[in-house]
């Protein structure tokens, strides 16, 4: 009966196009807690570790750092505050390999650590932040450099800031984790749950009081029971829901978990506050509790080790810029060569080329898979245009049609299929039996546009500039000919203007040749008297 | 560990081509052995043959084109279009015509318009065209059914039909073979006899063609396998075998006694091997799903308008000849609404 009961009252779930099931894989790394990684001897600490502008150091090389210290301050809007995340000396700030799919280098700050570490002073928790003004919280969050801990790294200051004229009804709490293997949600939820919901509690206050829900894969069902019976002590039950949700991938895509949630389909090109809602991740939720209620900075996470390659498969709480080779290591290291070293997940991960990166803000996973897990797709076959792909595409496009319109470099026909609207989720490539890189071809594509756009703003600005040069050259010509004819005309014009002028001319003229005669005259007669 | 960085996703992939095609032909087996069972060992020698040519031929091109030959006849392509054109034609076909079919299918249907996924037309239905209006007369003797037929034909005497054109000694044509239900239900409307009185004819069987209805029970046993395993989609057969029922129905319910009952247009001809096996070939057929409703359809009622009303008895072949053609067309219109936009779509 009581089931019954809660089968009626159970809020309506709605679906999006597409999707696929892939085994999850979760069981390899969620069986134990999470264990604290120690404390690597160097840390280094990448300046961007989210979207937009690279933080700008305000530390000195040779300087000794402390624990939660300010290493660089967010530069511009969009941007986030990083931190030291163990005392020792920064020893460097240099270019360094850091997660990046393409494998290049970027600034990084490197902390030969003491061992000691000591924190820094850490500014007052904000216990009673429902009285303080919201931009003082959210100035607080901006310090503590707390980003979209999903895969997205998107400031959360800025998230949490919708704007005045935007009313936010929802506030959706990410907890759906669909990527397979990756459980560092997962364990967050179950040890933190808690603090995910003090953290969301503290974002509802930010945003004028919206409802929240919370979305959880159904796979997860030790996760769910914990944030259940968490909310069950907090007085936030009147406004915030639970819901477990199908597992399908991509639930856990900001605009597919908003579909699933509510209903509401987020606009193309808009945000989701646009339609009054946004999203976060759990992850951020805590670490917005952290900020707040303890003064903390984001300088640790918790990172999912996995994979058939890895020895110990768990998750670890790593400080922000310890070594990936280090965490292989202290999960036992390899049980077998992997084929493949992934960061992030297996759909929408990157492979990286030195295991020696860091870990930073966004790094959910580390995932070693071995040849039977990742094996060689083999070379390309031609496709069948067998539709698997449309049919599982959560944003409703024609992978078909644009991997087609991509490989012949068509870059208006793959705009017109809506190429900007891939996720790329990699549905398609996953279904795809001739195991054709659709993704590969629409990233190509995407930069192709970027690339052509950028050219023709260039070669606008060279346009816009050649023609000022040419108006310029034109205006100098014009002026140079009104001069010369403004002189002619008034040499013309002379004589007829005033016959005094021309007197008074031809006087000194007159009057400069008598002196000319006189002086000859007078040589001419020095010269008769010196022969004399 | 790999020195090239390869874009996700970085799992293994379930799917492949050949396996697709492993399951279609795996789905075939049951309303090809209810073939050998009705029609004889002809039906298999004329498979065996096919499948033969079509993979060398599929391997001569390749060696002419500079491919490699192992991943073309690896996808076992050449395979399922063999195995479809041989179900389709007689079971006495002289061997030379099922050679110079499949050469046809496979070197000019669907090599010279670049190979797998590159052809506009489904290989097999062309070539089975191609021999029709060539030899219409070898392609239309068909053997009569097993419980007709005065003379079992065994499977010596099925080679020797097909190789040398022998009939097995002291039995003329008319003892093994018989005009198909849909041939007959053509030739004798056209007399002016009524359905009541067509239906006395032994070829009637329960809902079909006597010997038919079982053979397009064993496909829709395999399509019911394909579906099943995700192979294709209800789409493109539903659509097909529902216009076809409805048009039938309409005509059934209108006039009787000269419009045969619609289970007689599914169980009696193509039409199940056709919506199930032959429309659902992906490299011919709509690709979208609305395209692919529209695409069923459109099959359906031409197969029903060159019955009722054309030159040829059967018409699934050139139904889906015909739709192939409009199948880009089709796609073009009838792209689906991406998500989160407002009901625009692709710029024609």
């Amino acid at each position: 009966m009581a089931s019954i009961l809660s089968l009626l009252r159970r809020e309506r779930l709605w679906t999006f196009h597409g999707g696929i099931h892939v085994p999850d894989e979760k069981a390899l790394s969620n069986g134990r807690a999470v264990e604290t990684m120690p404390l690597p001897k160097r840390l280094v600490i990448p300046l961007q570790q989210h979207i937009g502008a690279t933080a700008r150091p305000v530390v000195k090389v040779g300087e000794r750092v402390l624990k939660g210290q300010l290493l660089a301050q967010a530069e511009g809007y969009v941007s986030a505050c990083i931190h030291a995340s163990s005392s020792g000396t920064l020893v460097a700030i240099e270019p360094r390999p850091v997660p990046h799919p393409s494998g290049l280098s970027a600034l990084c700050a490197v902390i030969e650590t003491d061992g000691e570490d000591t924190w820094a002073e850490l500014p007052e928790p904000m216990t009673r932040y429902a009285q303080l003004d919201t931009s003082e919280i959210r100035e607080r969050i901006r310090w503590a450099g707390v980003v979209g801990l999903g895969g997205a790294s998107f400031p959360t200051s800025v998230k949490l800031n919708p704007g005045p004229d935007q009313r936010i009804r929802t506030l959706i709490i990410n907890g759906a984790e669909c990527e397979p293997y990756i459980t560092c949600d997962d364990l967050l939820m179950r040890e933190r749950a808690g603090d995910i919901l003090a953290g969301a509690r503290i974002m509802h206050h930010l945003l004028g009081d919206p409802r929240i829900l919370i979305g959880i894969e159904d796979n997860k069902p030790e996760a769910f029971e914990a944030m259940r019976f968490a909310l069950a002590e907090t007085d936030m039950r009147g406004y915030t829901e639970i819901r477990s949700i199908p597992t399908l991938y991509p639930s856990g895509g900001e605009k597919q978990l908003i579909r699933i949630l509510t209903g509401a389909e987020v606009p193309t090109h808009a945000i989701p506050a646009r339609i009054g809602i946004v999203c976060q991740n759990v992850g951020s939720a805590a670490a917005v509790a952290d900020a707040v209620l303890e003064g903390r900075p984001l300088i640790s996470r918790i990172v999912t080790v996995t994979g058939r390659a890895i020895d110990e498969p768990r998750n670890l709480e790593v400080r922000i810029g310890t070594p990936v080779s280090d965490l292989i290591a202290h999960c036992g290291g390899y049980r077998e060569r992997p084929r493949k070293l992934v960061c992030g997940g297996p759909m929408m991960g990157f492979e990286i080329a030195h295991p020696t990166i860091p870990v930073t803000k966004p790094a959910n996973c580390v995932l070693a898979l071995t040849e039977v897990e990742a094996p060689d797709p083999g070379p390309a076959l031609a496709c069948i245009r067998c539709g698997r792909c449309a049919e599982v595409c959560p944003a409703k496009l024609l992978p078909q049609q644009l991997y087609w319109h991509a490989r012949a470099k068509d870059l208006d026909r793959v705009q017109d299929y809506n190429l900007f609207d891939c996720i790329e989720c990699g549905c398609c490539a996953q279904v795809c039996p001739s195991h054709i890189p659709l993704v590969q071809y629409y990233r190509y594509a995407k930069n192709e546009v970027w690339a052509r756009e950028e050219d023709k703003r260039k070669a606008e600005l060279a346009r816009m500039r050649h023609e000022s040069k040419q108006a310029r050259l034109e205006r100098q010509e014009r002026e140079r000919k009104a001069r010369l004819r403004q002189k002619k005309e008034s040499l013309e014009a002379g004589p007829g203007k005033s016959q005094t002028d021309q007197d008074a001319k031809k006087a000194a003229i007159e009057a400069a040749k008598q002196r000319a005669a006189a002086k000859k005259a007078a040589a001419a007669k020095a010269e008769e008297t010196d022969d004399a | 560990m790999s020195a090239t960085l390869v874009c996700s996703p970085h799992g293994s992939r379930p799917n492949r081509v050949d396996r697709v095609m492993q399951e279609v032909l795996l789905a075939l087996v049951p309303g090809v052995l209810a073939m050998i069972w009705f029609f004889g060992w002809g039906v298999l020698i004329n498979i065996m043959l096919a499948v033969a040519v079509a993979v060398a031929a599929e391997a001569a091109v390749m060696l002419v084109r500079r491919r490699p030959i192992g991943p073309a006849i690896g996808d076992y392509s050449a395979v399922v279009t063999a195995v479809l054109f041989a179900i389709s034609v007689p079971p006495t076909l002289p061997w030379w015509m099922t050679l110079l079919g499949m050469l046809f299918a496979i070197v000019l249907v669907k090599q010279l318009y670049g190979g797998i996924g590159y052809n506009p037309f489904n290989p097999a239905m062309a070539a089975y065209v191609f021999l029709l209006v060539s030899y219409p007369v070898a392609m239309t003797t068909w053997l009569a059914p097993d419980m007709l037929a005065e003379h079992a034909v065994s499977f010596t005497e099925s080679l020797r039909l097909i190789f040398a054109g022998a009939l097995p000694s002291g039995v003329e044509w008319d003892a093994i073979s018989a005009a198909t239900p849909l041939d007959e239900m053509r030739g004798k409307l056209d007399q002016g006899m009524s359905i009541a009185e067509i239906r006395l004819s032994p070829l009637w069987g329960d809902f079909g063609g006597r010997g038919w209805e079982w053979v397009a029970n064993g496909f829709l046993l395999g399509g019911v396998y394909l579906l099943w395993r995700r192979i294709i989609t209800w789409h493109i057969p539903v659509s097909m075998l529902a216009a076809l029922a409805v048009a039938a129905g309409a005509f059934w319910l209108l006039d009787p006694t000269t419009h045969p009952v619609p289970a007689f247009h599914l169980f009696s001809g193509a039409a199940i091997v056709g919506a199930f096996f032959i429309a659902t070939d992906p490299v011919s057929a709509c690709t979208t799903k609305t395209g692919q409703i529209i695409f069923g359809a459109s099959i359906g009622l031409v197969v029903f308008v060159i019955r009722t009303w054309g030159g040829y008895p059967d018409a699934v072949a050139f139904a889906v000849l015909l739709m192939n053609i409009a199948a880009p067309t089709i796609d073009h219109y009838t792209q689906p609404r991406v998500f989160g936009h407002t009901g625009n779509r692709a710029k024609p």
